[in-house]
């Protein structure tokens, strides 16, 4: 009997296929985003009661049917509001607050947690102005909570959230969600929507 | 002339291609591991705004979506109006309601407090649209919701 070697199987066409493959993957996929901004809805109540609020602790935000800004009754861009939102929140105008850094002006806010910042739309706002002017707004609170996390335990928000999250973090989760709520005690954010 | 015929002589080895389909299938199964399919195919134009302070959602599994848009190029008989999709297809603002229901009902009963109602809405879309969802969603008491958007700036892009 004659010893044949088994004749070598031709892989040649296997990068095809795998081409193939390859090409059908990259033509379905569609990264998906995942993230966006995060908001609580009031619910809804029965009760009507009147709840009495300082005129100067509440920063108004108008947004109209054209997408102009209005905000404490004056025209405003975008880029501005952060900035605004900013001073606003970390006034302290009562004195209560001693980590606020803001100018104490008798005129403003009194306390980060009295004031409110409310965002008011016509209905023919635009979407995307809408998420501009609450990105900027949430942006403003962010800043606050990074800058009184840093002066507390010397890491940012954003930093220690992240940490929370991460399931590999070592450390005390219980301490830092304590740590993470007491910013959220010192700068609570308020921003109501009127319909 | 001699000299350009000695190349002849000497035979070209052909370039070994037998790591070429390890190449490839590196890349099909990134792609394979990278893959989220849709859920939904979408029957709107859906071109989120723009945002910088996100968080990310990270239970997949406890969202429920809802989009809006204007009906895109191959549904144009349903006019230009921005519309509510919910589960491949068109809807009002009133079948909000059961859709929410529906979701509830599909889950466990104790993670149904945890859902969360993800927004993917059209830059261009009218906020009146929205505040009609929002409405909507506090009458059934679906109070978590999360505006999609893509990560970027707000100010500069478009």
């Amino acid at each position: 009997m004659a010893k044949r070697a088994a004749p070598e199987v031709n892989a040649g066409s296997m990068a095809d296929i795998a081409f193939l493959l390859l090409i059908f993957f990259l033509v379905t996929t569609t990264i998906e985003t995942d993230s966006g901004i995060n908001r609580k809805l009031p619910p809804m109540e029965e009760s009507d009661e009147e709840v009495i609020i300082k005129e100067r602790n509440i920063f108004t935000v108008l947004l109209n049917g054209k997408d102009q800004l209005l905000v404490e009754d004056e025209l405003m861009e975008i880029s501005e509001l952060r900035a605004a939102a900013f001073k606003f929140l970390d006034n302290g105008g009562d004195g209560t607050c001693d980590y606020c850094s803001g100018e104490k002006d008798i005129a403003s806010s009194d306390n980060p947690d009295k004031a409110i910042i409310s965002l008011k739309n016509e209905r023919e706002t635009t979407y995307k102005t809408y998420i501009a002017v609450q990105n900027e707004l949430v942006a403003a609170y962010n800043e606050l909570r990074d800058i009184r996390a840093q002066a507390l335990y010397g890491k940012s928000f954003a930093e220690m959230q992240a940490n929370y999250k991460d399931v590999n973090w070592q450390g005390n989760k219980d301490k830092l969600k304590e740590r993470i709520n007491q910013i959220k005690i010192d700068y609570p954010q308020k921003l109501s929507e009127v319909q | 002339m001699s000299k350009f015929n000695k190349k002849k002589s000497g035979d070209m080895p052909a370039v070994n291609t037998a790591s070429l389909p390890d190449i490839v299938f590196m890349l099909l199964f990134f792609f394979m591991v990278a893959t989220v399919m849709r859920q939904n195919s979408l029957m709107i134009e859906n071109n989120l705004p723009f945002a910088d302070q996100v968080e990310k959602l990270d239970k997949k599994d406890l969202v429920m979506y809802i989009y809006a848009g204007k009906p895109s190029e191959n549904f144009k008989q349903y006019g230009t109006e921005t519309k509510i999709q919910l589960n491949d297809k068109f809807a009002d603002v009133k079948d909000i309601a059961a859709f929410i229901a529906a979701e509830r009902a599909d889950k466990r009963e104790e993670l149904v407090p945890f859902l969360t109602t993800a927004l993917k809405v059209d830059s261009d879309a009218n906020m009146g649209l929205i505040g009609d969802i929002k409405q909507e969603l506090r009458k059934v008491n679906a109070l978590k919701i999360n505006y999609t958007t893509k990560k970027g700036s707000v100010l500069g892009r478009d």
